[in-house]
């Protein structure tokens, strides 16, 4: 397949998710990469659009009853963190992590997109990490461009949870895609008529190439009827307790990868697209976020913890008022999170613009007053020590990174 | 580049049956689309008043249920009552399903089916909770499939004034700020809800890149408000939740009346259904589909033009399609999606209608349902409004193709009894055009189950 994505591939690649639907967790990939460093980088996109106002009430505004009257009723549970915001109550089991200095938050950040509020678009672009998906469009994500920008990095475990490619870490970099939980059985023979048969189509080769080879790698050679068997199984009940806990498996299968050799993951959360009666809906995707958040620090063991940063990035923020059926609207302006030991300290940052209705963007959103991407690239900076002008040229193209924020310590 | 019988079946079909002839020409695939839809009268589903019965009885026994848990029963008659209805149900929905699998597998008219299965997607809805997801297969059936030879704005409007897409879309919830409704109601503080007014603009008509701003979104929204349905009820207006006043659609002007109407509503999607960036849209999109991921920009033109020209005519805009060479390139690039992956291997196979019906719900879950799953295409189930992707390279991954094997190996042997002999199968599913190297493997598989496996698992299988 050329590399280089038509505007239209590109729509319909990052497409997953949909308006007002929470993502399917068995759908989410998860991509890995090692490199020759101790330093370790999770980042996650969360899909859907999360409300930042939401996650960090911002109690210091006057404004803050009028436009969200039900979101801000009552605060049992809430924790005060600093300069008057209050995270969520569903985070509670995040403040062990605040107190050790390992949890941060950025405030009115976004990606360049602006005014059409498109799950598809926002998300692509801030895959791409790049101004504007208008144009040449582009071919491949942020991430796999800042691997190709690291040296000696040795792409070995690579892997993808679910069906679906991740743009965010697509590229010339060589990253696959991998589900440990499937398997399936062919005879030498088979394998080899296969090989042939597909030898005209490059695309198909590679793919069933990668399939079989990891696939043997797990699987640990031949295959008889009994593992048919139990791996049939396995794929026809993806019902039940193990589907609903995806997330988790997720984040362990992150987890042990990273205590490991891999050094740099990816993946997706859903399920943020809070239109309606928000104050139930975005309790399960925060949920997930925290049961992930939690997972890689208990699983990972404090050596690899200690030298890990987690950036959690949504496609863009929500209306700062709530709407009329007590969800809220796409917006622009929003939050992303920060976590892991190797995090300088605690900290609620970024420039905070205010809600009153002149500083709203548009007089609808919170105020975008800086661009996420810069973030990104200091996170990536401050853990691989990738030269500026990389970033400023080819990762993020055209960013000025400004000022260390000294994420690190 | 001229019409041939084998690659209609595979590009505009669900590929070649052994026992069903392919179309004979670009003529006959378009009487056939235009005249009796045979395949719905021979696997029907039942009307639709059977599945309002259905998902009334549920909610009757389920508030029975609730109350007898409120009262501190919660294992008595009530639990086994709604337990054992839910469990006698479950094999008659799961039919509707199978009747969905049979008609892509032994219709006549393939087109017609991909048809359906084209417009299904791009009007993607699902049920978020048991009364709706019990109307999905209805959904289609109703809203769907009698406008896809029609015009696009009786489609546009059966299909966005659904209960299914209201409710999908949270426009049942959608309150004018401004309206008696909300008036009355100053406490609970009702409004807008953008979402479905939102995907109509840049989904549904214009597509993302259409003449539209936040502002249309916002006015469409407000538009929309009074608009409203339950699952079991047809479509219904209510003015008093209606926003009042006009609202301006890319710049021009609905409403504004006295009372609100739903005429209003109505008028907006007919001129949105006309647009010519909606012809633009939606030509492109069809094209994709059926032919190619990069499609010849004169057949797409062309297809507009049949949109533009008939006043959104869509058998016009398919007409078109099939009657420029480009349709009919000889190399086949698109890669099919699970649904057509499957059903065409169960069409490929002559599986027996009576096999397929014997398929309770762990039959169905087993061979059908969790296998699309696995292959990143659960059915009936897009994860968002814009429906499944169309990207050849989307659906091209190890993981989908390690199910794709899977199945390849495990379902045929146990749903075609018996399995075909492989070297027949090779030339029942890819006709005269069989490559060499898949003739071979046919031949040469170590036995019959990986021979048709094999088959389904070649380029000259997967793409169309």
């Amino acid at each position: 397949m050329s590399k280089r994505l038509t505007r239209r591939n590109f729509l319909t690649q990052g497409a997953a998710i949909g308006c007002s639907v929470a993502a399917s967790p068995l759908l989410t990939p998860v991509s890995f990469a090692a490199a020759p460093t101790d330093n370790r980088l999770v980042v996650i996109v969360l899909r859907g659009g999360l409300d930042g106002l939401d996650l960090l009430r911002p109690r210091q505004e006057a404004l803050l009853p009028v436009l969200r009257p039900s979101l801000s009723a009552g605060n049992k549970g809430e924790i005060p963190l600093e300069g008057g915001f209050g995270l969520h109550p569903e985070c509670a089991p995040l403040y062990p992590l605040w107190q050790a200095g390992q949890l941060a938050f950025v405030n009115a950040v976004s990606t360049p997109y602006r005014d059409k509020r498109s799950h598809f678009d926002g998300q692509d672009l801030l895959e791409a990490g790049i101004a504007s998906i208008e144009g040449d469009g582009v071919r491949d994500g942020w991430l796999n461009r800042a691997i190709g920008g690291m040296k000696g990095v040795d792409v070995r475990t690579a892997y993808a949870i679910g069906a679906e490619p991740m743009l965010l870490s697509r590229g010339d970099a060589e990253i696959t895609s991998w589900s440990p939980d499937v398997d399936f059985i062919l005879s030498q023979q088979g394998v080899s008529l296969m090989q042939n048969t597909l030898r005209g189509d490059p695309e198909m080769s590679a793919a069933m190439a990668t399939a079989m080879g990891l696939a043997s790698q797990s699987g640990g050679g031949a295959l008889d009827s009994a593992d048919l068997e139990e791996a049939m199984d396995m794929m026809m009940n993806p019902t039940g307790k193990s589907a609903r806990r995806a997330h988790v498996r997720v984040a362990e299968f992150a987890a042990d990868r990273l205590r490991e050799d891999a050094r740099i993951a990816c993946f997706s959360l859903g399920g943020w697209d809070t239109h309606f009666r928000q104050s139930n809906t975005l309790r399960a995707p925060l949920r997930r976020l925290v049961d992930t958040l939690l997972t890689l620090h208990n699983r990972m063991g404090a050596a690899a913890w200690q030298r890990t940063t987690v950036v959690a990035v949504t496609e863009f923020g929500r209306t700062a008022a709530e709407n009329g059926t007590k969800g809220t609207d796409h917006g622009t302006g929003g939050a992303m999170v920060l976590a892991g030991g190797a995090l300088r300290k605690s900290g609620v940052l970024g420039q905070w613009p205010g809600m009153d209705e002149a500083a709203l963007y548009e007089r609808r959103d919170l105020m975008p007053t800086d661009d996420v991407r810069r973030w990104m690239g200091w996170a990536l900076r401050s853990s691989f020590g990738l030269e500026r002008s990389v970033l400023e040229t080819e990762v993020f193209p055209g960013i000025d990174l400004g000022d260390d924020p000294r994420l690190l310590a | 580049m001229s019409f041939s019988s084998t690659l209609a079946a595979h590009r505009f079909g669900y590929g070649l049956s052994p026992e069903i002839a392919s179309p004979k020409s670009v003529n006959a695939m378009l009487r056939a689309l235009r005249g009796r839809d045979r395949a719905a009268t021979q696997f029907a589903l039942p009307p639709v008043s059977d599945v309002h019965a259905l998902t009334a009885e549920f909610r009757r026994l389920q508030k029975v249920r609730r109350k007898a848990l409120r009262a501190g029963r919660d294992d008595g008659p009530e639990q086994a009552a709604f337990d054992a209805f839910k469990k006698t149900s479950r094999p008659e929905i799961s039919l509707w399903t199978v009747q969905g699998v049979l008609r892509r597998v032994w219709s006549e008219d393939g087109l017609r089916e991909r048809l359906v299965d084209f417009w299904t997607d791009h009007f993607a809805a699902r049920g978020k909770n048991y009364d709706f997801r019990t109307n999905e297969a209805h959904y289609a059936e109703t809203a769907i499939r009698p406008y896809v030879s029609g015009k696009f704005a009786d489609l546009l409007e059966a299909a966005v004034l659904h209960p299914m897409m209201l409710h999908f879309l949270d426009q049942n919830a959608s309150v004018g700020p401004d309206s008696l409704f909300a008036r009355r109601r100053p406490k609970q503080s009702r409004g807008l809800n953008e979402n479905l007014a939102r995907e109509i603009l840049e989904l549904h008509t214009l597509g993302v890149g259409g003449a539209y701003e936040q502002k249309d979104v916002r006015q469409l929204a407000k538009l929309l408000t009074g608009v409203r349905a339950e699952h079991d009820i047809e479509l219904r207006f209510e003015p008093r939740r209606a926003e009042p006043g006009a609202e301006t659609v890319l710049g021009r002007s609905y409403g504004g009346t006295e009372r609100a109407e739903l005429e209003d509503v109505q008028a907006v999607l007919r001129d949105l259904a006309v647009h010519p960036d909606t012809a633009g849209h939606l030509a492109r999109k069809m094209a994709v589909h059926f032919v190619a991921d990069a499609p010849d920009a004169e057949m797409v033109a062309s297809m507009k033009a049949a949109f533009v020209n008939t006043d959104g005519d869509l058998s016009a805009m398919t007409e078109a399609m099939l009657r420029h060479p480009a349709a009919w390139q000889a190399a086949r690039r698109n890669f099919k999606q699970p649904m057509t992956f499957l059903c065409s291997a169960l069409r490929g196979l002559a599986v027996p209608v009576a096999r397929m019906n014997a398929l309770q719900g762990a039959g169905l879950q087993r061979y059908v349902g969790a296998p699309l799953r696995a292959m990143g295409q659960p059915l009936g189930k897009p994860l968002g409004p814009d429906g499944f992707s169309e990207a050849d390279g989307h659906w091209l991954s190890p993981q989908g193709l390690a199910a794709r094997l899977q199945w390849s190996l495990s379902a045929p042997v146990d749903l075609a009894r018996p399995l075909p002999d492989p070297r027949r199968f090779v030339l029942d599913v890819l006709g005269e055009d069989v490559p060499k190297e898949v003739l071979f493997a046919a031949k040469a598989a170590e036995s019959r189950r990986e021979g048709v496996a094999l088959v389904l698992m070649s380029p000259a299988f997967q793409r169309m």
